[in-house]
């Protein structure tokens, strides 16, 4: 992490803010800040499974009903096999459905920037499909589309979409009014703007839209599955959840919904660094100052 | 000091070849308003003109429309010395300083100064050798790869200039360049400005609502009148260049803005 001090320019008359990097004190390589938003939510965390535990342990309620978190974690390790495949296969439909999402939803802002009348036309619909409760249309297309795998990407996808398309339709139209008067003055065309301007303006849009996604395709793969409800080979950790619930194997549910939110927060983790990574030479979001 | 009216405009001051015609240009915005109306104009090589008037007088339309941001309701804006695209229109050639920076925060100091080049699909080596040298003119040699939130208010408005200078263009067109700066910098990079004209020899058309920078500065003023914008008296200045902080001392420097400042208060009372 860095922090900003002041320093005087070479340039006598511009003594002000002219940042410069200096180290902070570390620990195991993380500065002491970050020790501290590690540790705040991580004591939390433990103190209320330490406290789950009591409660099952004081009053002895049956594990189908409540569990305690350490056979929670017994149940993970030892149905580790059947439940990381099923993680593996929900990744898989998140991802995709992330990246079908990802690029339908650059592909269409671009278009829809460039052309008045294809958005006028188009955007309704997105927000349509973006309104519709996905466990309402989740049937129709699990019986429209014979794949399975398919289905439940395209019901992902159709969640994870609308974030990306309009935060970046957003981004595209928010770049600086006088850098596209001066684009105009060097007599930029439309690909030359879109490139040098509109899509480096638009990133930050993207991204934030890209953290929202992330979850939503997630949610999205969830939710699909639940309606699908389908088993065999192909089955997420959702299907496992519900195939734990019929047999009252509920510690395997909880081992299977921590999953599942684990999952979400990996991902999340991982767009935001890949965020930050993007943004911190020049974003305001990506940096630190002292005042 | 001499005074003259509009109509005549000044051509001892500089004996370069006119550059810049302007003549009747009226601006009538969509909303009815008229910015801008009756202006004749003219920008002869090498001279650094300012164009002095109160807020809302129409000192930038002015500016944009000779930049080709936004057409003429009336009159023509000539470009005597430049060709023309086989549409007929003049290929202008001019650099622009917006009154904040505008720079493309994704951007280093040198990538947004090759900007211009980049979009005028000058080989990116060659573009980048540009961008130093223009760098190096207005003082950040040493800054090439920071990023503009890394740099001050003074030096971002260099980068800024550098971008402008960078295709060598005929004219700069100034909007307010240093309006947002403190007192110290604004001083420091008027002179800087100065020395660099000195050495360049480009033409300048710079935009201003203080008499003190417009004297200090320009071989000419134009003095606007707001409601509508129109240009009521063309003041020379004589100090000879090249001035420095003496000048701003000096009685001639005080005659002068009190000159431009009477033309200017007749301007608000008009």
């Amino acid at each position: 992490m860095t922090a900003f001090v002041q320093e005087t320019a070479r340039d006598g008359t511009d003594a002000a803010a002219l940042p410069a990097i200096v180290e902070e004190q570390r620990w195991l390589y993380l500065t002491i800040p970050t020790w501290q938003r590690i540790l705040a939510p991580a004591v939390i965390g433990l103190v209320v499974l330490g406290l789950w535990e009591f409660v099952v342990w004081q009053t002895g309620v049956p594990y189908y009903i409540l569990p305690g978190p350490w056979q929670i974690f017994r149940t993970l390790i030892t149905d580790w096999g059947t439940l990381s495949g099923s993680l593996l296969i929900t990744l898989q439909i998140t991802g995709l459905a992330l990246l079908a999402a990802v690029v339908l939803g650059i592909v269409l802002s671009v278009l829809f920037t460039q052309s008045k009348w294809l958005e006028m036309s188009l955007f309704p619909y997105a927000v349509i499909l973006q309104v519709t409760p996905i466990v309402a249309i989740a049937p129709l297309i699990i019986i429209w589309v014979n794949d399975t795998l398919v289905s439940l990407l395209i019901c992902a996808w159709i969640v994870a979409f609308f974030p990306i398309l309009s935060n970046t339709i957003l981004g595209l139209n928010s770049a600086d009014h006088n850098l596209i008067n001066l684009f105009q003055l060097y007599g930029a065309n439309r690909w030359q703007t879109l490139r040098y301007l509109r899509l480096p303006a638009a990133l930050p849009y993207f991204l934030g839209g890209l953290r929202i996604s992330g979850g939503l395709a997630l949610i999205g793969a969830v939710v699909a599955e639940f309606v699908a409800g389908s088993g065999g080979t192909a089955s997420g950790l959702a299907f496992r959840i519900l195939e734990a619930g019929y047999q009252l194997k509920i510690p395997r549910m909880f081992a299977a919904l921590a999953m599942v939110s684990g999952a979400g927060i990996v991902i999340f983790l991982v767009l935001s660094l890949i965020s930050h990574l993007l943004l911190r030479r020049w974003h305001e979001s990506a940096i630190r100052r002292e005042n | 000091m001499a005074l003259r009216r509009a109509v005549e405009p000044a051509t001892e001051a500089s004996g370069g070849r006119p550059v810049l015609q302007v003549r009747g240009v009226a601006k009538r915005f969509s909303n009815g308003t008229l910015a801008v109306t009756g202006v004749d104009l003219d920008l002869r090589a090498g001279e650094f003109v300012s164009l002095l008037g109160p807020s809302g007088c129409g000192k930038s339309t002015l500016l944009r429309m000779i930049a080709g941001l936004g057409d003429p309701s009336a009159g023509r804006i000539e470009w005597p010395t430049t060709d023309h695209d086989s549409h007929g229109r003049p290929m202008r050639d001019v650099g622009f300083v917006f009154q904040e920076a505008t720079l493309m925060p994704w951007a280093t100091a040198e990538g947004n100064v090759m900007l211009p080049l980049t979009l005028k699909r000058v080989p990116p080596r060659q573009a980048a050798t540009r961008a130093d040298a223009a760098l190096a003119a207005v003082g950040l040699g040493s800054f090439l790869h920071a990023y503009p939130r890394e740099l001050s208010g003074g030096m971002k408005m260099r980068v800024s200039i550098a971008r402008a200078l960078v295709t060598e263009p005929k004219i700069l067109l100034m909007d307010e360049p240093f309006a947002a700066l403190d007192e110290i910098t604004r001083q420091k990079l008027n002179d800087d400005l100065l020395s660099l004209w000195a050495r360049q020899r480009f033409t300048v058309l710079f935009v201003t609502h203080s008499v003190f920078e417009s004297v200090y500065l320009s071989q000419r003023i134009l003095v606007m009148a707001a409601r509508p914008g129109r240009v009521i008296a063309d003041v020379a200045t004589d100090a000879p260049f090249p001035r420095d902080a003496s000048f701003r001392t000096s009685p001639e420097y005080a005659a002068s803005c009190r000159g431009v400042s009477a033309k200017l208060l007749e301007a608000i009372a008009s």
